[in-house]
């Protein structure tokens, strides 16, 4: 009964779920993380700097830390320095003007260092491909799990405009629509869907990794530190055992 | 000469009288169970938080413009520092795990029973200064949740009649969670709390070894003395103890490793995630949850519709465990010789506090908050119908030595 109860204390622990900070009931897609693929950071790395940096910072982040992780050369991590003036030892700063940002977005675009801790990388990814057209919107564009995000759909031109599905719940005044489904867009864009989709885990990818980049230290370390544990361990065990053998009850 | 040296310094300081009296000569029964690992462990988990936490300063800025970036710092830029920071916050929730477990023991084999009442007391005092240090540092990170968090704590001392709306004020230092609050805060977590604990903890181990452990079968083993004066059931802690402690130590410190390691979110439940987001004083998260270790009191609070019965729930929650030594009337220690009825009732306590630390988590719902009800009339009752069970309880022959 005791170790019963014990057990019950531990599956609660574990049972707790972890509560997301958007909220919204559109299914999350997997973005299969893999930080132990370098080429796949290195790739989602160039995408966040020739696209999202322009406008978001991530002031955390060294280019330095990125080029000793992943082990870039040099030139590879001269291609992501926005200008010839940065210096690896800077932080992914925006040039974008505050004041400018909230006149032409309503809202000063949030850092995303941490974003993918926050947000976690399966909501982070179908964020990113989950783009609708939705004409009420000041950019013509809405997002499944993010309802009514100030943002533009910045990889229009390579993914396409998809098109939403709605189901109307209610009736008369309560009437609600609501978004079910995204359809393919109707002129499709520049890359593939699976091209696409692959760009967009590269750059989660990349903003996992960038929330923590410790992560990649934790991974290195950590089967070393478990071995030890584990010998010292046994070897407390096969001692205790040998001084307990005076103990005759 | 280093024999001398020895000696000349054991003339003038007792330390091979404090080795023998609390290692080498204190005797203890030779039957302790996987239960009674955790109260080595603790020590073990306070002396860790203290070290990370001293190499944790040395880089922190207690200010709310900097709080929230040195942390990062200390994460990224500082050699090591994500080790020192995930040890940190690991061992907080670590050191919990252990001190739940470990009062569940006292509980079951009646630990807290004379002679051993005010190492009860000096026990939950430590529970409950633990909380206030826990608490304190959950602020220092200065992230959403540690801001709205401590918002939400803090409040409640505003429903105290008459002086709340003061008090709560004093306790923060302005009119809402600030950098007063945080440097405040940052002053006990790490000087005046730690000492405090230092000196319980003190005082909880010295009472313990004046009178000796209890065991799982709750009986004396100081009534059964051999010729040469030691107990016959009992075998001194050092050597047998240290290497048994030793193994579980190992056993403790790998579990802990792979939370570090692997999953030092611990899904949310060691590091919550909108904890990532810097406070912001304007925006109110629409879900504020306690860490997991303050979840049963939290849901114990919300269970009650009005808020200073609910504040005055939750403190009682806590205090009570203060005179469960007097609440329990039978003499009989051990869970192992009590009735069935004493055995339904202290599983159902350890049940509802499981389950409203579940529900403690979760956005309140209207089936929530009646289980809440439920669960906290389960967590109150236990100690009203202890009082009554222990009365005239049908009890086993407790034997006259260790079985």
């Amino acid at each position: 009964m005791i170790r019963i109860t014990f057990l019950m204390f531990l599956i609660g622990l574990l049972a707790t779920p972890n509560a997301k900070a958007a909220s919204s009931d559109y299914p999350l897609a997997d973005a299969e993380v893999d930080l132990s693929d370098k080429a796949a950071l290195y790739r989602g790395a160039q995408t966040f700097m020739g696209n999202c940096a322009s406008c978001h910072s991530a002031n955390m982040m060294r280019f330095s830390r990125i080029g000793e992780d992943l082990g870039l050369t040099d030139d590879q991590l001269a291609v992501l320095l926005p200008t010839q003036s940065h210096k690896p030892g800077d932080v992914i700063e925006t040039n974008m003007p505050a004041d400018y940002a909230k006149e032409t977005f309503g809202i000063v675009p949030p850092d995303l260092t941490l974003t993918a801790r926050v947000n976690g990388a399966d909501w982070l990814y179908t964020y990113l491909v989950s783009f609708y057209e939705d004409p009420e919107t000041l950019w013509g564009v809405n997002n499944a799990v993010f309802p009514l995000v100030s943002m533009p759909h910045v990889f229009a031109a390579q993914q396409g405009l998809k098109q939403p599905v709605y189901e109307t719940t209610g009736e008369g005044e309560d009437a609600r629509k609501k978004l079910v489904d995204l359809e393919p867009p109707a002129r499709p864009g520049t890359m593939t869907e699976e091209a696409f989709e692959q760009k967009m885990k590269d750059l989660t990818a990349y903003m996992v990794y960038m929330s923590e980049p410790a992560a990649l230290k934790r991974h290195q370390y950590g089967p070393y530190v478990l071995a030890f544990l584990f010998i010292f361990t046994l070897v407390m065990y096969l001692l205790k055992r040998e001084y307990w053998r005076d103990i005759k009850h | 000469m280093i024999k001398g040296l020895g000696k000349w310094v054991d003339d003038r300081l007792p330390v091979s009288h404090f080795w023998n009296a609390h290692l080498a000569k204190y005797y203890v029964p030779y039957n302790f169970n996987f239960w009674y690992y955790f109260g080595s462990l603790l020590i073990v988990v306070f002396v860790l938080q203290i070290v990370t936490g001293i190499w944790l300063t040395m880089s922190y800025k207690p200010s709310a413009e900097n709080a929230f970036a040195s942390v990062e710092y200390i994460m990224r830029d500082v050699e090591w520092g994500w080790l020192l920071r995930y040890m940190h916050s690991t061992g907080a929730t670590f050191f919990f795990i252990a001190v739940y477990l470990h009062i569940f023991r006292g509980m079951m084999y009646g630990s807290y029973k004379k002679p051993r009442e005010l190492i009860w007391i000096f026990g939950v005092s430590i529970l409950l200064v633990l909380m206030a240090e826990a608490f304190m540092g959950y602020l220092l990170p200065w992230g959403q949740m540690s801001y709205w968090g401590a918002q939400v704590i803090i409040s409640l001392f505003s429903s105290v009649p008459v002086v709340g709306p003061d008090l709560a004020l004093w306790i923060r230092g302005d009119y809402v969670i600030s950098d007063a609050t945080l440097n405040r805060f940052f002053a006990l977590h790490v000087i005046a709390l730690p000492l405090v604990l230092l000196f319980l903890i003190g005082g909880h181990v010295m009472a313990l070894h004046e009178v000796g452990s209890n065991n799982p079968d709750g009986v004396e083993i100081k009534e059964h003395k051999d010729s040469s004066g030691k107990p016959v059931d009992g075998i001194p802690f050092h050597p047998y103890y240290t290497v048994k402690d030793l193994f579980g130590l190992g056993v403790f410190m790998f579990i802990f490793a792979v939370v570090l390691f692997y999953w030092p979110d611990g899904g949310g439940l060691v590091l919550e995630h909108p904890n990532f987001t810097p406070a912001d004083p304007l925006k109110t998260p629409e879900h504020i949850a306690p860490v997991w270790y303050f979840a049963p009191h939290y849901a114990i609070l919300r269970a009650v519709p009005d808020k200073f019965l609910g504040v005055l729930a939750m403190t009682v929650a806590i205090l009570i465990l203060f005179v469960l030594p007097w609440i329990d009337r039978n003499r009989i220690r051990s869970i192992r010789y009590r009735s069935t009825a004493f055995k339904v009732n202290l599983f159902a306590f350890a049940g509802a506090f499981i389950g409203l630390g579940y529900l403690g988590t979760q956005p309140p719902t209207a089936l929530g908050t009646l289980s809440s009800q439920i669960l906290s009339a389960v967590y109150f009752g236990f100690f009203i119908a202890l009082f009554f069970i222990s009365r005239r309880e049908r009890t086993k022959p407790v034997p006259e030595r260790l079985q």
